[in-house]
């Protein structure tokens, strides 16, 4: 992540900064303890509490909340749907990002605020969309049911809403960054005779890896975690169409509440585990490059 | 330039891992797609927990071997419904679900795998209507139905179709007070007392709170000899009282028992029944108001859908085995009241018998109700500003 790496060498830069710009230890110790105490009260305290309610019952109802088939398919069909719909995503963002940053062409802003839209409207509306256009009154709904094509209330439903809403994270994390970078780099490989994938591949991809990464995994875990439009194009079939998030709704709703906690424990481990994956393949690329942080910094 | 080369084999490497670990991820989900498929029983009783999974398997096995040397002439492949119903049915249809596939295992020596969807009344019923493929819909109320049948995929006489207006069981409305009913409520007027919160969910969205908010209407018609003006200032000044409006019966639930808002809780008597089940007889009363109102939440066939998927025997025999002596005793276990005489009186204890109101006789039908009460500008729109 460039963010990561920038803030790497802010604090780093920080250390040496000579003493009649920093500010005073009292309003340093003020600003972390409150950074701290923001922290513990909005990130850490509710998750810990995940975990807390979720062994309330002790570990035999957390793991029987498990291995129950309903959560198991809710599992499945939650990581099914991420598989599809974030690599869609990463494909469509990297060439909407690439080709809103190093090309001129008209109609360019209204492209934009076409990515933005999903971030605009509420994931209801992204779900209900969909109903309307292809539910069994909807404008294709007559042709799909002569076709005995089924994508409302099932499988290909889910990926198309989730798709939808987490269609702007990859674009909209890559666009300033490649806007920021410009193209001279590519202009440069350019001249010295590489080709439109070469460039891509060797130049514009590096430079973007880390943003990239980012935006990939904000779109998994958003991909993950979606309720609204999901909600609304499930149909809720239970061991069928119930993706985690609904799963837990549920059992939240029968009373199972130690049940639903130890699900909602396993969505955040899913959550923690991107994170791993993602400081994984960082320390392994900074630890076999480690002039490359300063680097891509810039 | 030199830097570039370096890099690559990195995010080269990063990307095989992630592109092998999705497709192993994808290959393990569509691999376990098939046996749950085929097998029919374990989904039927999936809601039971694993334990019960593999003793249902086993029992299977063993009636299997039995039906074939018995008589059995069709072992037709394993069948799949799916029963679209309302939020506070999930604990009745998981257990029914289970008795239904054995007696047809017995029956007809065939798998029928039931799959449940439970969400409020009203949103079901726009679901079935957008495409979701119920071979059956046991929903709140008539209204919600006659919604389906409206767009042509029920028939317009389902009401006809099964005993007791096609309604296996009913409920009543009751309330849900703190233990010891601190602020002393015992009927529909403590209601509008400033200072008592009443929970109830909206009636635009939820069928129990149309049912709620009829029995309010009909006591005080009762009490202000069918004076409708007085009615309306009587739920106007109950739905003042309202400090949230959930948008289903299992929200309004929570709401109170769970998030310990208001005094006293508008509630299906199943729903208040089970709350004190499962939350501690400790915590909560229900309260039996002077009178109430007969619900009937009614079943029916989606015969659209039926026709097409070919199930259409076994959907009817699913809402049929309803009437029989163990589903009514299943019925009553799960605090509805059942129809069967019989059965009824065997559970007289835990159903009171308090004056009902009847949305035939006092309301001229849901569909009078409804445009009157419910429609875009009808009575509950005149009397109820949110915020105020």
């Amino acid at each position: 992540m460039a963010g990561g790496a920038v803030t790497v060498q802010l604090s780093e830069k920080a250390a040496h900064r000579p003493k009649h710009i920093t500010e005073s230890v009292g309003v340093r110790i003020v600003l972390i303890s409150i950074a701290l105490l923001f922290l513990v009260l909005v990130v850490l305290l509710p998750l810990l509490s995940v975990f807390i309610e979720a062994f309330k019952k002790g570990a035999d109802v957390y793991f029987a909340a498990l291995r129950d088939p309903d959560a198991l398919s809710a599992l499945r069909l939650t990581l099914t749907t991420a598989i599809i719909a974030v690599p869609l995503n990463t494909v469509f963002g990297i060439a909407a990002a690439w080709a809103i940053s190093k090309f001129r062409f008209r109609g360019k802003n209204i492209l934009i605020t076409l990515i933005d839209l999903p971030f605009a409207v509420s994931p209801v509306i992204s779900g209900l969309v969909f109903v309307l256009l292809f539910g069994a009154q909807g404008f294709f709904g007559q042709w799909l049911q002569a076709h005995d094509i089924k994508l409302i209330f099932a499988l290909p439903g889910i990926v198309l809403a989730t798709t939808f809403v987490t269609f702007p994270f990859v674009a909209r994390e890559l666009i300033p960054l490649m806007q920021a970078q410009g193209v001279q780099e590519e202009e440069a490989a350019a001249s010295l005779g590489a080709r439109g994938f070469q460039i891509f591949w060797r130049v514009t991809l590096p430079n973007i890896k880390w943003g990239l990464l980012y935006g990939v995994i904000l779109c998994n875990a958003r991909a993950m975690g979606e309720f609204g439009a999901v909600s609304v194009v499930s149909g809720h079939i239970r061991g069928e169409t119930n993706t985690l998030p609904l799963h837990i709704e549920i059992l939240y709703n029968e009373y199972q509440f130690a049940a639903s906690f130890a699900v909602a424990s396993l969505l955040v481990m899913l959550a923690v585990l991107t994170l791993i994956v993602k400081s994984f393949i960082e320390w392994r690329t900074n630890a076999k490059s480690p002039e490359r942080s300063a680097d891509d910094a810039h | 330039m030199t830097n570039m080369k370096k890099r690559n084999p990195n995010l080269l490497h990063a990307l095989l891992i992630f592109i092998v670990f999705s497709l192993a991820l994808t290959a393990c989900g569509w691999d376990q797609d098939p046996p749950n498929k085929g097998n029919g029983s374990s989904n039927a009783s999936s809601n039971g927990g694993s334990g019960n999974t593999a003793a249902t398997n086993e029992g299977n096995s063993g009636t299997n071997t039995d039906h074939s040397a018995n008589a059995a002439p069709e072992a037709s492949g394993p069948v799949e419904l799916l029963n679209v119903s309302y939020d506070p049915t999930r604990e009745l249809y998981e257990a029914y679900n289970k008795l239904f596939a054995a007696y047809w295992k017995t029956e007809h020596n065939q798998e029928v795998t039931i799959k449940q969807s439970h969400a409020g009344s009203g949103a079901q019923s726009r679901a079935v209507i957008d495409g979701l493929d119920a071979d059956v819909v046991t929903l709140a109320l008539g209204y919600d139905i006659d919604a389906i049948a409206d767009k042509g995929l029920i028939d317009k006489d389902w009401q006809q179709k099964f005993d007791n207006n096609s309604s296996p069981y009913t409920s009543t409305i009751v309330f849900l007070v703190r233990k010891g009913n601190p602020k002393g409520i015992k009927d529909w007027n403590d209601l509008v007392k400033p200072g008592v919160q009443v929970i109830t969910p909206n009636p635009k969205t939820s069928g129990g709170a149309r049912w709620n908010y009829l029995a309010a209407w009909g006591y005080a018609l009762k009490q202000n000899n069918d004076d409708e003006e007085k009615a309306k200032e009587f739920v106007k000044a109950l739905f003042k009282n309202v400090p949230v409006l959930d948008s289903g019966a299992r929200g309004s639930t929570t709401t109170f028992v769970e998030k310990g808002i208001g005094d006293v809780l508008l509630a299906w008597e199943n729903e208040a029944l089970l709350s004190v089940k499962e939350l501690g007889p400790d915590k909560f009363d229900i309260v039996y108001p002077s009178i109430s109102i007969l619900a009937e939440p009614p079943v029916a066939v989606v015969d659209k859908n039926v026709d097409k998927k070919g199930t259409r025997e076994v959907a009817e025999a699913y809402l049929d085995y309803l009437y029989t002596e163990e589903a009514q005793k299943l019925v009553a276990q799960n605090f509805y009241r059942p129809q069967l005489a019989s059965v009824a009186e065997q559970f007289a204890d835990q159903f009171p018998d308090i004056p009902m109101l009847n949305i035939d006789d006092d309301f001229g039908g849901w569909a009078q109700a409804q445009k009157k009460h419910f429609a875009d500008g009808g009575v509950f729109d005149q009397i109820y500003a949110p915020g105020s």
